[in-house]
């Protein structure tokens, strides 16, 4: 992985096509087997070779002109590259200001457009799967930035917590009948508690070890859900949970419903509006919290000891303590998304907490910088939405076939996209940290000071 | 050994083992209160072992460490403490704390004691003046009443916010870093980040500055302003400094008292006079061909 850096002002061409012919070879003899290659039955089901050369013709092609785009981008002038702090450029600072305020106007009015826009059925979809899905993705991941990001904590687990709210409204609400705004704080107060109870023994763990205690704790939540046949139904889950209903109003066609009550016509999409808004505040919730926090000791706290725990200790900060506050901080909320989960699907069961759950969140923090609320944002918009999007893209199947789905491709196209993300922008998408205080002018710090953290 | 009139911190019979090794053996001394202290000793002596004692980073295998926050660690107030297995006791003598008990945050919160590392241990990422907030982290958890109210926006803690603002501000004045509080601390020269530390370090408002060599890599303009700033810090707060040093002109140029290690065993206690010519001293530390280190017109003494 020699990069011609040495070559300012001209691109060594020579060395560039070595290197992509080289890599084209790789590829072609790796993927030979499984290109090139291929059983299938006949007839009489006997096993025939098929050979597709093309296929791994056009696989080595691409191959050698990506590494031939990459060589001549690592191959820019220098200069062109950030230096590593500038303070910020008037139109950088207006674009930072402005991006957050416009995108929150869009996002409350987004359910109005798309419905006056699309009409009640059309609109669903895109409010429910795009809107609500992505939101709840959003939340998840600032949840999650409060451990990863601030803390710089490696947490593997965190759907656990996710699964901790959402059974904790599930079970609740259908054996003591409490409704959706009582559970909503108790999933949180729960999910903090496991937290807490999961932070104690790992607190002297660091880097890999606590990831991979994380990741155990995940697992131990989803298998004992799947045993625990009398507590949580077991594969079967919890069905038939409580409906979410307008602070007492609920969403249906009787007398004394929300429909009824303002005088609508009744319409499936109020309660999927409601939903979005709901998901939208509880969002914004955790924006306001981590926002706040990181300007309080506990939030400096948090960043310091992701910096250096040694400092911090010698400087009189309690590390036990900071770190069981971000534990359980990010856990409660991920209760309130859990329990929101229950409410908006209606039935929960083990399968919707699985380690690909928390792989997703960590990819959303990791992808969108680590510690940068915006950046979450970004990343859970373009990963969700992107799978979602997968799934609209029914002209694909003229080129390639009826057979062809495109949503089959979702983890090759989300690794292909990590992959690319890592060499272009490794510190995530917004890779510079605010400060939480400043004296006369904000500096961003650039990435690479800032430190990821060692568990 | 030196007889220190009114003890700060009162070391007895320390002793640190690692496995077999035996770091620091059977080791007494004492920091007056108001005094710079100063522990030499050639490479892998045992001191920053020590230090790491004080702080509570390790905890010692054997010994006792005494810090009378206020007042002094009297003999007889020690061993009533020590009797009572508490940390800490408003004792007749003064306010004192058993450092071999207690945790690393706790001495740092508590008994006041604050140090700077060898290999400096900077927030890199955070800018200076967040280095400084930091690191008065305790009083401003309570003013935002543990992040609570401050959530919610009630108390007082923006006024608490910007005392410790102020607070900082002044140390960025007197340590010539005030135009670039709002850089981050990685990016500061060397010597610079020394500075940083130690002004980090005084934020705590320690009653003991404990400095793991804070003169190493710094040129010798860079040496006399750190003198100058250390002088300064015993004049105007009450703090104490203990430090290890291998640079012989912040040693002799400002300590009051200095104690010397080899291979964790102490070989000299005294003023810097009377251990400059201790011949112990001069065979295993300094060294013969060494000698002219030593002498004070090289050094500048007091």
């Amino acid at each position: 992985m020699a990069t011609t850096n040495k070559n300012d002002d001209g691109f060594n061409w020579a060395f560039a096509l070595k290197e992509a012919a080289f890599a084209a070879i790789i590829t072609a003899g790796l993927s030979f087997p499984i290109l090139a290659l291929r059983t299938d039955m006949d007839i009489s089901n006997k096993l025939i070779l098929n050979q597709r050369w093309s296929w791994l013709i056009v696989a080595a092609v691409l191959v050698f002109v990506g590494r031939l785009a990459v060589l001549s981008y690592a191959a820019r002038p220098k200069s062109t590259r950030a230096a590593s702090t500038a303070p910020q450029s008037d139109s950088s600072k207006f674009i930072a200001k402005w991006i957050s305020a416009v995108g929150l106007l869009a996002l409350f009015l987004f359910p109005i457009v798309v419905t006056s826009a699309l009409g009640g059925q059309g609109a669903l979809k895109w409010i429910n799967n795009y809107g609500v899905q992505i939101m709840i993705y959003i939340m998840l991941g600032w949840g999650l930035n409060i451990v990863v990001g601030l803390a710089g904590l490696l947490d593997l687990g965190y759907v656990a917590f996710y699964a901790v709210g959402a059974y904790a409204y599930a079970l609740l609400s259908t054996h003591y009948g409490l409704s959706f705004w009582i559970c909503l704080p108790l999933a949180g107060i729960l999910a903090a508690t496991w937290g807490v109870i999961l932070g104690f023994p790992v607190l002297r763990l660091r880097g890999d070890y606590l990831a991979i205690v994380t990741l155990a704790f995940g697992e131990i939540i989803r298998i004992v859900l799947i045993n625990w046949v009398d507590f949580s139904g077991g594969y079967a889950g919890v069905s038939s949970i409580p409906r979410i209903t307008f602070f007492g109003l609920p969403f249906n066609d009787n007398v004394g419903s929300f429909s009824n009550f303002f005088g609508l016509t009744y319409s499936p999409i109020h309660r999927t509006i409601f939903l979005f808004y709901l998901i939208l505040c509880l969002a914004l919730l955790t924006n306001y919290v981590t926002m706040r926090l990181r300007r309080l000791p506990v939030g400096r706290a948090w960043e310091a000891l992701r910096e250096d725990e040694i400092a911090c200790r010698s400087l009189g900060i309690n590390t036990t303590s900071t770190k069981l506050t971000a534990f359980a901080l990010g856990a409660m909320f991920a209760g309130f998304a859990g329990s929101f989960f229950a409410v908006r699907q209606g039935f929960v069961s083990p399968e919707s907490f699985t380690f690909l759950e928390s792989a997703t969140i960590l990819a959303i923090v990791v992808l969108g910088g680590m510690g940068s609320q915006i950046g979450v944002a970004i990343a859970a918009v373009v990963l969700i939405g992107g799978t979602e999007l997968l799934r609209e893209l029914e002209w694909t199947k003229q080129i390639f076939g009826q057979d062809f789905d495109p949503a089959q491709y979702r983890s090759l196209i989300f690794g292909a996209a990590m992959v690319i993300m890592m060499i272009w922008k490794p510190r995530g998408i917004v890779s510079t940290r605010e400060p939480s205080i400043f004296l006369k002018e904000k500096k961003s710090v650039s990435g690479d000071l800032v430190a990821e953290g060692h568990g | 050994m030196l007889s220190v009139s009114n003890p700060l911190l009162v070391v007895e019979h320390l002793t640190m083992r690692f496995g077999g090794l035996i770091a620091v053996n059977d080791l007494s001394f004492s920091v007056g209160r108001g005094d710079i202290t100063a522990l030499i000793g050639p490479n892998g002596a045992g001191k920053t072992t020590v230090f790491n004692c004080v702080t509570g980073f390790y905890k010692p295998t054997e010994g006792r460490l005494a810090l009378a926050r206020s007042g002094i660690a009297a003999a007889q107030d020690v061993a009533d403490l020590t009797q009572s297995g508490a940390q800490h006791k408003q004792m007749p003598s003064g306010d004192i704390y058993l450092l071999e008990r207690m945790p690393d945050f706790r001495i740092a919160h508590k008994a006041k004691v604050a140090r700077t590392f060898q290999n400096i241990r900077l927030f890199q990422g955070m800018t200076v003046l967040e280095n400084l907030i930091i690191a008065q982290h305790n009083p401003l958890m309570v003013a935002s009443g543990f992040s609570i109210l401050g959530v919610l926006g009630i108390g007082g803690y923006k006024a608490s916010e910007q005392q410790a603002v102020e607070k900082a501000k002044s140390w960025l004045e007197r340590i010539g870093l005030i135009d670039r509080a709002d850089d981050p601390a990685g990016e500061l020269p060397y010597g610079a980040q020394r500075r940083l530390e130690i002004a980090r370090a005084m934020c705590t408002d320690p009653v003991l500055l404990c400095l793991d060599e804070p003169a190493a890599g710094l040129n010798p303009k860079e040496s006399l302003e750190l003198n100058t700033l250390l002088r300064s810090i015993r004049a105007d707060h009450s703090t104490s400094v203990l430090l290890i040093e291998h640079d012989m002109s912040v040693v002799m140029g400002i300590s009051d008292h200095v104690v010397v290690l080899d291979y964790g065993t102490k070989i000299a206690d005294g003023t810097p006079s009377e251990v400059r010519n201790d011949p112990k001293v001069i065979a295993a530390y300094l060294g013969v061909d060494d000698g002219d280190e030593m002498n004070p017109a090289h050094g500048g003494a007091k």
